[in-house]
C-alpha cells in the first residue's frame, strides 16, 4: 500500500505540473487546444488526488489530514475540487492558470514535509476528525479560489485606474466577474469554515471537556472567522465590493496559510494537541 | 466655371454656435427643402447636407447669375437676420467649394476628425437629391468623387481608425469593468459626434437604456428619441448618478459638471456598484479626482486614445496624409472640369481631320486601280498615321493648358479653332457625352 501511495503521489505531482504548464502555455500563447489538454489533466489530477487520499486513509487508519504533509495534499485536493465544481458553472478567463499554479505550489510544498505517519492518540480518533478537519480544509479550497480571484482583481483594477494596459490586462476577465467570484467563494467558504469551527469546538468539548482550549490555532481560527464574517456582512449589508473586498480576501488567505504552516508545522501536526 | 459656377454655402460647428445651428438645421427630411431649392431661378443643380454639426448647400448655378442672396435667405430663413448671417456663413466658389466638399467627406472637417458617420450622412443626402433629380452631371461626378475621397482617406490613412477605435475602446473598457453590458444604463451629458458614436457602440453591445441630459431640453429630447431613451434636464443629474452605470460627458461647459463630492455622496446608495465615466469634453466636464474614488473609473479622451495607442502626434501625421489626399483629388477634379472645356474642341478637331483624310482617300482611290487587301490596309494605316501626327501637337497644346487656368484655356481653344477653321463657340456648351 505504501508503494502504491508513493507512486500515486509522484504521478499527481507530474500530472498537476503538466496541467499547470499547459495552462501557462495557454496564458502566454493563447493556444486553446493546449488549454483543453490542461483541463483534462487537472481533472485527472483531481481524481488521482482522491485515490491517493484513499490509499493514505488505508495506510494511516484514519482520515489522512493530521500531518503537515497530509494537510497540504488535502488542501490541494480541496482547491482542485472546489475549482472543478466551480468551473462546471462558471468560466473565467485564465482563472484556471492561476488556480493550477496554486494547486501545483501546494503540492510542491507538501514535498518538503515529512511523509511519516502520525499515530493519533486514541482519544483523538473520532468521527469528528474527518468532519472537522475535512470541512475546514474544504472551506480553504473555496477561499483559495477567492484568493486567486482577488489577486486577479487587484491587478486588473490597478491597470484600469492607472490606465496602463499591458500584457496582463487583456488576459484577465472582467472586474464584475471577479467580484462575483469573490462573493460566491467567500460565502461558501465562510459557511463551511463556520461549520468547521463549530465541529472543532464540539470536538474540543468532547476531548477536553471545555469549549475553548486557548491554543494558537484556535485563536487564529477565530481571527480568520471574524475576518470572513466581516467581509460577508459588509457585502450583504452595504454592498461592499471591489478593491477592498479583493484586498481583504487576499490578506485573509495569507493569514490562513500562515496559520496552517506556522501553527501546524511548528507544532508538528494535529494543532499540537496531545502530542 | 464657364457657363456655370459651383457654389457652396454653409455653417458648421466651427463657425456657428449650436443655438444658431439648431435653428437652421432642417427638420422633417430633405425632400421639401430640395423641392424649394428647385424653384430658385438660375440654379441648375443642387444638393443639401444637414447633420447635427453642419448645414451645407451645394449648387451649380448659371454663370453670372447672382443667386447668393436667395440661397442665404433659404438657409437662414427668417430666424436669423441677414446681416448676422454673414458672421456664421462661409461661401465657397469653384475650386474651394470642391475642396471643402472633399474635406468634409474625408471627415477632416468633423468635430471628431476621422469619425465615420459623415460619409453615411453624405450618401443619405445624396440619395435624396438624386431621387429628386436635383443633381446633374457635374454634381453627380463631384459627389461620387467625394465618396472616393472618403474611401481613400479611410483606407490609406489611419485617421478613421482613431475615432472609431476610441469608441471601440470605450466599449472594451466597459466590458472589462462590467463584464456583461446588458443590464447597464448609459447617460449622455451634452452631445457630440464622438459621444453619440460611443453611445451607439454601447447600444450595439446591448446596454439597456440611454438617457440624454442637455442644457436645452429640446435637443436632449431629439437625441433621446434617436436612442429610444429618456431626456433629462441638467438639474436632474444628481438623481441619475444613482442609477447610471456609464456616463459619457461632452458638454461645452467651462466648469466642471460632476464633482468628486457629488459621486462620493451617491456611492453608498449605489451599493458601490462600479461607475464608468468618460469625459470627452475640452475643457473637462468631470472632476479628474473622481478617479481616486473606489469603484469609479474615469477616462478622458486622451486616456481613451492611449488605450488604442494612437497618440496625438500619430493622429496629426495621419491628418496631414489625409489632407494631401483631399488636395490631390481636388486637383484631379479641377483637371476633369477643365477637360470638359477642351474636350468638345478635341472631338471636333479629330472629326475634322478624319473627314479630310477620308475625303481625300475617296477622291483618289479610283485612280489607284486594283489593290490587294494588304495594300488596302497599308493605305488606311498611312492615312491614320498622318492624321494622328497632325493632331498630336494641337492636342498636346490643348491638353497641357489644363493646369494654366480658365483664361488661358479659353485662349488656346480659340487659337486652335481659328487655325483649323472649327466652328467657334462649341466650347460654350457642355457636351453631354462627357458625363459619366
Amino acid at each position: 500500500m505504501t508503494e502504491l501511495s508513493n507512486i500515486l503521489y509522484a504521478v499527481i505531482l507530474l500530472v498537476s505540473g503538466l496541467s499547470c504548464a499547459g495552462y501557462l502555455v495557454y496564458f502566454f500563447r493563447q493556444r486553446k487546444d493546449v488549454r483543453q489538454i490542461a483541463r483534462v489533466l487537472l481533472l485527472a489530477s483531481g481524481i488521482l488526488q482522491t485515490l491517493f487520499l484513499l490509499t493514505r486513509y488505508v495506510l494511516v487508519g484514519h482520515t489522512p489530514i493530521t500531518s503537515p504533509f497530509e494537510t497540504m495534499v488535502f488542501f490541494a485536493w480541496s482547491t482542485t475540487w472546489a475549482f472543478l465544481t466551480f468551473h462546471w458553472r462558471y468560466s473565467l478567463k485564465n482563472f484556471g492558470t492561476i488556480v493550477s499554479l496554486l494547486i501545483f505550489s501546494l503540492l510542491v510544498v507538501s514535498l518538503f514535509a515529512s511523509q511519516q505517519v502520525i499515530v493519533l492518540p486514541p482519544k483523538l480518533q473520532s468521527v469528528w476528525l474527518p468532519v472537522h478537519a475535512g470541512i475546514s480544509i474544504f472551506s480553504y479550497g473555496f477561499l483559495s479560489l477567492a484568493f486567486c480571484g482577488g489577486v486577479m482583481y487587484l491587478i486588473l483594477e490597478r491597470a484600469l485606474k492607472r490606465k496602463q494596459f499591458g500584457f496582463l490586462f487583456e488576459r484577465l476577465p472582467s472586474l464584475d466577474a471577479l467580484d462575483q467570484l469573490n462573493s460566491h467563494c467567500i460565502t461558501i467558504g465562510f459557511g463551511l469554515f463556520t461549520v468547521g469551527i463549530l465541529t472543532g469546538v464540539l470536538w474540543l468539548k468532547q476531548v477536553y471537556g471545555d469549549y475553548w482550549h486557548g491554543g494558537s490555532k484556535e485563536v487564529w481560527s477565530m481571527v480568520i472567522w471574524f475576518a470572513l464574517l466581516f467581509q460577508v456582512h459588509q457585502r450583504y449589508s452595504v454592498g461592499w465590493r471591489g478593491r477592498r473586498a479583493a484586498l481583504l480576501v487576499v490578506i485573509t488567505f495569507v493569514v490562513i496559510l500562515l496559520t496552517l504552516w506556522g501553527v501546524t508545522y511548528l507544532s508538528g501536526g494535529v494543532h499540537g494537541h496531545a502530542i | 466655371m464657364q457657363s456655370e459656377q459651383i457654389l457652396l454655402l454653409g455653417v458648421n460647428h466651427k463657425t456657428t454656435p449650436v443655438e444658431i445651428r439648431e435653428k437652421i438645421a432642417l427638420s422633417g427630411g430633405y425632400d421639401q427643402y430640395l423641392a424649394a431649392l428647385n424653384k430658385i431661378e438660375h440654379i441648375q443643380e443642387h444638393y443639401l447636407l444637414s447633420t447635427c454639426n453642419r448645414v451645407e448647400l451645394l449648387v451649380v448655378a448659371d454663370a453670372g447669375a447672382d443667386v447668393r442672396d436667395h440661397l442665404i435667405r433659404f438657409l437662414f430663413g427668417n430666424e436669423v437676420p441677414l446681416e448676422k448671417a454673414d458672421e456664421y456663413l462661409y461661401i465657397l466658389e469653384g475650386r474651394e467649394a470642391v475642396h471643402h466638399l472633399f474635406t468634409v467627406a474625408g471627415s477632416l472637417d468633423s468635430m471628431v476628425v476621422g469619425e465615420a458617420q459623415i460619409l453615411g450622412q453624405l450618401k443619405e443626402a445624396y440619395r435624396h437629391a438624386a431621387e429628386q433629380h436635383s443633381t446633374g452631371a457635374l454634381l453627380n461626378k463631384m459627389l461620387h468623387k467625394s465618396f472616393t475621397v472618403a474611401k481613400r482617406v479611410r483606407t490609406e490613412t489611419g485617421i478613421g481608425s482613431s475615432a472609431v477605435s476610441i469608441s471601440y475602446a470605450a466599449v472594451q473598457l466597459a466590458k472589462k469593468i462590467f463584464g456583461d453590458l446588458r443590464q447597464k444604463k448609459v447617460l449622455l451629458i451634452g452631445a457630440g459626434e464622438m459621444a453619440e458614436l460611443a453611445a451607439e457602440h454601447l447600444l450595439g453591445n446591448g446596454v439597456r437604456a440611454v438617457s440624454v441630459a442637455n442644457r436645452t431640453l429640446a435637443r436632449a429630447m431629439r437625441l433621446a428619441e434617436r436612442f429610444d431613451g429618456q431626456a433629462i434636464s441638467m438639474e436632474e443629474l444628481p438623481e441619475h448618478l444613482e442609477e447610471t452605470d456609464i456616463i459619457i460627458s461632452s458638454t461645452g461647459a467651462e466648469e466642471l459638471i460632476i464633482h468628486k463630492s457629488d459621486v462620493q455622496a451617491v456611492m453608498r446608495k449605489r451599493r458601490n456598484r462600479p461607475l464608468f465615466l468618460i469625459d470627452i469634453a475640452v475643457p473637462r466636464d468631470l472632476d479628474p479626482r473622481l478617479n481616486d474614488l473606489d469603484n469609479v473609473y474615469l477616462y478622458d479622451i486622451d486616456d481613451l486614445s492611449s488605450v488604442v495607442e494612437i497618440n496625438r502626434e500619430g493622429r496629426g501625421r495621419e491628418a496631414i496624409k489625409a489632407r494631401r489626399i483631399v488636395d490631390e483629388e481636388t486637383l484631379k477634379f479641377e483637371h476633369y472640369i477643365e477637360t470638359l472645356e477642351v474636350k468638345p474642341t478635341i472631338v471636333e478637331l479629330r472629326k475634322r481631320i478624319r473627314e479630310m483624310a477620308e475625303g481625300e482617300l475617296a477622291k483618289s482611290r479610283h485612280r489607284l486601280g486594283e489593290l490587294t487587301g494588304e495594300q488596302e490596309d497599308a493605305l488606311e494605316a498611312m492615312l491614320h498615321a498622318i492624321a494622328a501626327k497632325i493632331l498630336h501637337h494641337p492636342m498636346e497644346y490643348l491638353k497641357s493648358s489644363r493646369c494654366t487656368g480658365h483664361k488661358k484655356i479659353k485662349e488656346r481653344v480659340n487659337t486652335v479653332c481659328e487655325i483649323f477653321g472649327l466652328p467657334e463657340g462649341r466650347t460654350e456648351k457642355q457636351d453631354n457625352e462627357t458625363n459619366e
